[in-house]
């Protein structure tokens, strides 16, 4: 298999091939191609660790084709599976292929389902291609490919002007992002001359600091543009627009993570620079407090978990940027979030799909009793975000935790470690209020309301993922972090001592968890109004998305339409302008050329004369200058 | 005694294949019935055009530098002609695909008699009934012809001569058109006054480089500039005046400014012809002036050329902005590539060469996919081409809005596509090459241009469908072939480029 | 130099013979013509064959004498290419011929698309 590693890529791509281009013949067996292609990459991935296991030096590469050749400079199609890409395939197809069996039922009645699944496989191809490209324009054209298959999902119900709003503003805060990656690639090969993994890392301790500070700092502006950290975070919640299936994959389990995979395949290049990775660590804990505040104002439950993922994704990159360990303890904690986030999600699927597509907290409540399996899973991803031990959340979020108070510096310590831990709190907090308003409490539906349990086909995958969201985390944490070194980094020998000793942490976590979890049950344990209530500042802030969606308009969004009503005001004179001109030159004004119904033609014809006359005279210019 | 220079035929076998194809369509013209006429020219000149290419690619595979240079240093078949008269075979043929089309219209794209009075009882019974013209194969014959010999031409009066063969039966092509035919006509009269005007500064141009090397071919012309001998103002005036001639054809500003017109008004099938063909035979016809008759002058010339470039590419994007027409859109962008092509002629070397090759297929490929489908988006008057009448298209037929999104992107050079491929080449061949600010240049001006295509895709995809949103015909087999093959193309030169590329760089050589 | 001007002076004498020729033919025809100055009507007006002549001189011509044209034009053409080519190339053998005969053959294909088109029937 390790040889045919464009298999795993290949089965997705060609399905969504057929899926798009069959038309209606297909309706009736789509959906089945569609769940198959990544059951059978996923497969494959399976056979290829294993594979990887007993092969020396744990990486295989293989290149395809040249992709590219200008001069000296030759970028390959190449691939490369080494333990940190296997993890990410076997996360991918995986849970991709559990949500896709989901998707079956929860698109069912849907008119659009095969070109769901079209779009669904193109998403799973083009995040292979990301996580197994073996050189950095490899990783870019699966990056574009995941973003052109997320605009698509995210604005699938397309004759929605939200979904296509939805749609257009990832598209274009993605951009933003791809810029600063598309720019650090175009600096390698200028620098460096080469893309590939390998040799870049090889030869970074050859650039200036100045130079690995620049690149690492354009690398994690397109980290941050897929996955939704600050400044780049707005779109994310936005994009639960799409089908819960695709927030479920896309926007919390794969695509979004993308930006913790780039920050730590190049960590030799994020390793390299302190000053570097102490903004990584800055945009993780920012976005992991900013995720956590404003999700607890939401009342939306697809925004509220959307929210938690920006959070999550934080922590992830609060990891990263610690360095050293935390590269793997972030790669575990992304593991263990693909489970229980997809399960979350998929769980408030199913509860949308029993509640007629509502999405709003407020008109839950008591669901519990209708909705046994819904209710058993969500419980299972509710606790294991939380970090409640033995659940999975605990084994990888309180690592990571732990590592941030252990820094060099004391005031580092005290200010990221207090983030993480704030942090903790504050997502026990805000889950537990999901969890309660929806689940128990009175009931507050609307009216017609007869709440029921999802099909089969679709609680089944639940269950699965619930399994995982309690037992993955505990599996995983130790081996798992041995598995993942080398490509990254071992943790150091000598243990640093960080200003709390790690019972104190774990303790204080747990207590904060225990306390956020608590006021959230207080509080919400009798419902909720259903309208929104007068507040302070804090919660108006948060309903208002911290004011940066307010930000970006009045900063980015106003000048740039100005600057393009600008440009179409000038190019309108302009173009008048010039036909004008030529003709008033000509016929001696306009009114009397315009009866003539050659006048274009000469007035073509002085324009070439004029522009003959100006090359011949610049020639001579030339040559007599 | 007078001595017959010889004549090596295995090398213009494809020359000769073309024209008497052309001639023989004149017969078939004449002696075929009318109704089977179309089947018979079509399927006639694809098999000319396959022959030809046949006896290209036998060709290829031994070019020396002895055997090159053939009909009395008329011509000369070197590996960069082989490869450009190749790319024109191929492009002619998806083109000739569209030619074909009659299901998408009764009687196809073409008018039945051209002459017949616009808007007289007679012109609305030929409207109505008419099977289409069928002239256009032999004319596209003819034309193909003039373009291999164009590229292939060793002298300037060769290349006269060859200029004026592909131009001729492109002028009455323009006028061709089944419906909007006034403005067919307009186009046609445009095309025809405006490219007589610039030959008439090629010729001159001939002349007075005469004047300077006693001789027109280009292996002369390059000894003698590397001489000096003599008034060199009188050479350089020349080498202006034809690169006049040829920087109309490619449609560089300020010499473009026919295209808009003649792109808007000529039949969509061979809109879509001149996009592809006659940019390539222009560019072909330039480069083998500059590398292989001037390139002792190159110091001199590039500069000018050099504004040239950037004039281009800032008009034509500047200018495509603010257009509603599709057709005229594309031809501003067409104008724009033209600009984007210049760079990488002026970046010069063997990766501009090969840049340049590798630009003009892609280009060709996608640009007559790009056509293809306009032709099918149509109502009761015909294509419509208005961009207002495209909102909402998506919702209407989403694979065909989805394909011209594909290729808007790939005009847009966005990865994945040919036209970035293209777009990279020559832009680091450029840099390569020292025209560092020429690239700049191209920069700027494909950030414009990617407004009017991205304005194109907003509106098929996030705009309601209206009352005037006309709808897509299915099309018939033949443009569906022409549709595919563009669009596969597109996305396979964008993602292996490597095939093309090497070909192109080995083809990259000239031979005096 | 000289010998270079010479040669133009046979094309000059023969321009001076020409407009000797038609200049002499006006001077006679001034010279033997009776002179009667009056205006009567249609005195003035152009002579065309006994016909009154039609208003205004600015016409359409129909488009079936550009066709006549066109063909006269293109045969006329190759007649004169044919005479340097018989005085030149000649001696050099059959090939010629054969070259002669294919670009004849080329010109009478257009003949007789013409034909068939029904071109030449005035119609």
């Amino acid at each position: 298999m390790l040889s045919n590693l464009w298999l795993l890529i290949a089965i997705p791509a060609a399905s969504a091939a057929v899926l798009l281009l069959a038309g209606r013949k297909a309706d009736r067996w789509g959906h089945w191609l569609g769940v198959l292609a990544p059951a059978a990459s996923f497969v494959l991935g399976l056979i290829a660790f294993f594979g990887l296991r007993d092969l020396p030096g744990r990486a295989a590469e293989q290149t395809l084709w040249t992709f590219f050749k200008s001069g000296d400079m030759t970028i390959d199609f190449g691939l490369l599976f080494d333990p940190l890409t296997a993890v990410f395939v076997l996360l991918i197809t995986g849970v991709g292929s559990l949500i896709h069996l989901y998707a079956v039922g929860y698109m069912a009645h849907d008119e659009g389902r095969r070109r769901f699944f079209g779009y669904f496989n193109l998403f799973v191809a083009a995040m292979l291609l990301l996580v197994l490209g073996n050189n950095y324009v490899m990783l870019y054209l699966g990056w574009e490919g995941v973003g052109l298959a997320s605009y698509l999902l995210i604005s699938f119900w397309y004759n929605r002007p939200s979904a296509a709003t939805a749609g257009k503003k990832a598209f274009l805060m993605n951009r933003v992002g791809d810029a600063g990656f598309a720019i650090a690639i175009f600096l390698m090969l200028a620098q460096l001359g080469t893309v590939n993994y390998n040799q870049v890392f090889s030869q970074v301790g050859a650039l200036t600091t100045g130079t690995v500070l620049v690149l690492g700092l354009l690398l994690l502006l397109g980290a941050c543009g897929k996955s939704g950290q600050f400044p780049l975070q707005a779109w994310l919640p936005d994009a639960m627009e799409g089908p819960t299936p695709v927030s479920a994959l896309i926007h919390a389990a794969t695509m979004v993570t993308a930006g913790v995979y780039l920050i730590a395949r190049s960590n030799p290049i994020f390793s390299a620079n302190s000053t570097l990775q102490l903004i990584v660590v800055s945009v993780g804990a920012l976005t992991l407090l900013m995720g956590c505040i404003i999700g607890a104002a939401k009342d939306d439950i697809k925004r509220v978990l959307a929210w938690s993922t920006v959070s999550q994704i934080g922590y992830m990159f609060l990891g990263v940027g610690l360095g050293g360990g935390a590269y793997a303890l972030a790669i575990i904690h992304l593991l263990a979030h693909g489970f229980f986030k997809a399960n979350m999600f998929l769980g408030a699927g199913s509860v949308m799909h029993g509640m007629q597509d509502q999405v709003d907290i407020r008109r839950f409540g008591g669901l519990a009793k209708y909705m046994k399996i819904t209710w058993l899973t969500f419980m299972m991803g509710w606790l294991a975000i939380i970090g409640l031990p033995p659940l999975s959340g605990f084994f990888t979020k309180e690592p990571i935790i732990a590592a941030a108070f252990e820094q060099h510096d004391a005031w580092k310590s005290w200010v990221f470690g207090g983030a993480a831990l704030l942090g903790a709190g504050l997502t026990a907090f805000y889950m537990t209020r999901l969890f309660v308003l929806t689940f128990h409490g009175p009931k507050r539906w609307t009216d017609g309301q007869h709440p029921h349990e999802s099909p089969a086909v679709m609680w089944i995958p639940l269950v699965l993922l619930a399994i995982g969201s309690v037992v993955a985390g505990g599996l995983m944490a130790s081996p798992v972090a041995k598995w993942l070194e080398p490509p990254l980094p071992a943790a150091p020998a000598e243990e640093v001592h960080g200003v709390l000793g790690h019972t104190a942490i774990t303790v204080l976590s747990l207590v904060l968890t225990v306390l956020g979890a608590g006021l959230a049950w207080a509080l919400f344990r009798r419902g909720t109004a259903l309208e929104p209530q007068p507040a302070g500042p804090v919660v108006r802030a948060a309903r208002a998305n911290l004011y940066t969606d307010a930000f970006n308009e009045a900063v980015f969004e106003k000048p740039g339409s100005w600057l393009t009503r600008a440009l179409v005001y000038v190019d309108n004179k302009g173009i008048d302008g010039v036909v004008n001109g030529l003709a008033a030159l000509v016929g001696g004004g306009s009114g009397r050329l315009r009866r003539l119904q050659t006048g274009f033609v000469r007035s073509y014809a002085l324009s070439m004369l004029a522009g003959g006359v100006l090359v011949l005279g610049a020639l001579l210019a030339v040559r007599l200058g | 005694m007078v001595k017959l220079p010889p004549m090596d035929y295995a090398a213009i076998m494809p020359l000769l294949i073309l024209f008497g194809a052309a001639c023989l369509g004149v017969l078939i013209e004449a002696f075929v019935p009318r109704r089977a006429r179309n089947i018979t020219q079509l399927l006639f000149s694809l098999a000319a055009v396959i022959a030809a290419m046949v006896f290209v690619v036998k060709r290829a595979g031994n070019v020396t530098a002895a055997n090159a240079i053939t009909a009395g240093g008329a011509i000369t078949i070197d590996k960069a002609a082989l490869f450009l008269q190749g790319s024109l075979l191929v492009l002619a043929f998806v083109s000739l695909l569209i030619f074909g089309e009659r299901t998408l219209e009764q009687g196809g794209a073409f008018v039945a008699q051209a002459a017949v009075t616009v808007g007289s009882e007679k012109d609305k019974e030929q409207a109505a009934k008419s099977l289409g013209s069928t002239e256009v194969y032999p004319l596209a014959l003819f034309s193909l012809a003039g373009m291999l010999l164009f590229v292939a031409a060793n002298d300037l009066l060769t290349m006269f001569v060859a200029l004026e063969v592909f131009s001729l039966p492109l002028y009455l092509l323009c006028a061709l058109a089944r419906r909007k035919r006034l403005l067919s006509q307009e186009a046609a009269l445009k095309y025809f006054l405006l490219g007589a005007y610039a030959s008439a500064f090629f010729l001159f141009g001939v002349a007075l480089v005469y004047g300077y090397a006693k001789a027109v071919d280009f292996a002369s012309i390059h000894t003698a500039a590397a001489v000096g001998a003599g008034n060199i103002t009188l050479l350089i005036t020349g080498l202006g005046l034809l690169a006049i001639g040829l920087l109309f054809k490619v449609a560089a500003a300020p010499f473009h400014v026919w295209t808009p017109d003649v792109y808007q008004g000529a039949p969509t099938p061979v809109t879509a012809f001149m996009a592809a063909c006659t940019k390539a035979a222009a560019f072909g016809g330039l480069i083998r002036v500059l590398y292989v008759g001037f390139d002792g002058l190159g110091w001199q010339f590039t500069p000018v050329l050099g504004a040239i470039a950037a004039l281009t590419v800032m008009v034509g994007a500047v200018l495509a902005v603010t257009q509603t027409d599709l057709k005229r859109l594309l031809a501003y962008s067409s104008v724009a590539n033209a600009g984007y092509l210049l760079i990488g002629v002026l970046a010069g070397g063997q990766l501009g060469l090969q840049s340049v090759l590798f630009y003009l297929v892609a280009y060709g490929l996608t640009v007559i996919a790009a056509f293809a489908l306009i032709t099918l988006v149509r109502d009761a008057d015909g294509e419509a081409t208005h961009l207002s009448r495209w909102a909402g298209l998506g919702a209407r037929s989403p694979l065909f809005a989805g394909i011209f999104t594909f290729l808007l992107l790939a005009f847009a050079g966005i990865p994945l596509t040919s036209g970035f491929m293209a777009k990279l080449s020559v832009f680091g061949a450029a840099v390569d090459g020292g025209q560092t600010w020429l690239v700049i240049f191209g920069v700027i001006s494909s950030i414009i241009l990617a407004f009017p295509y991205l304005r194109v895709v907003v509106m098929m995809w996030l705009s309601e469908p209206g009352e005037s949103t006309p709808s897509v015909s299915l099309p018939g087999v033949l443009t569906s072939t022409a549709l595919g093959v563009g669009t596969i193309a597109t996305l396979v030169l964008g993602v292996a480029p490597g095939l093309l590329l090497d070909l192109a760089d080995k083809a990259a050589a000239f031979i005096r | 130099m000289d010998a270079y001007l010479s040669s133009y002076a046979t094309i000059g004498a023969l321009a001076l013979v020409g407009v000797v020729i038609i200049g002499g033919a006006f001077l006679v025809n001034r010279l033997l013509r009776p002179r009667r100055p009056n205006a009567a009507a249609g005195k003035r007006d152009t002579y065309e064959c006994g016909l009154d002549p039609v208003p205004g001189g600015w016409a359409q011509m129909h488009i079936r004498y550009y066709l006549y044209a066109y063909l006269y034009v293109l045969f006329a053409v190759e007649a004169i290419f044919l005479f340097p080519w018989a005085v030149v190339y000649l001696e050099a053998g059959r090939a010629v011929i054969v070259e002669m005969a294919i670009f004849v053959g080329v010109l009478a294909l257009g003949l007789l698309y013409a034909w068939r088109k029904r071109a030449l029937t005035w119609q």
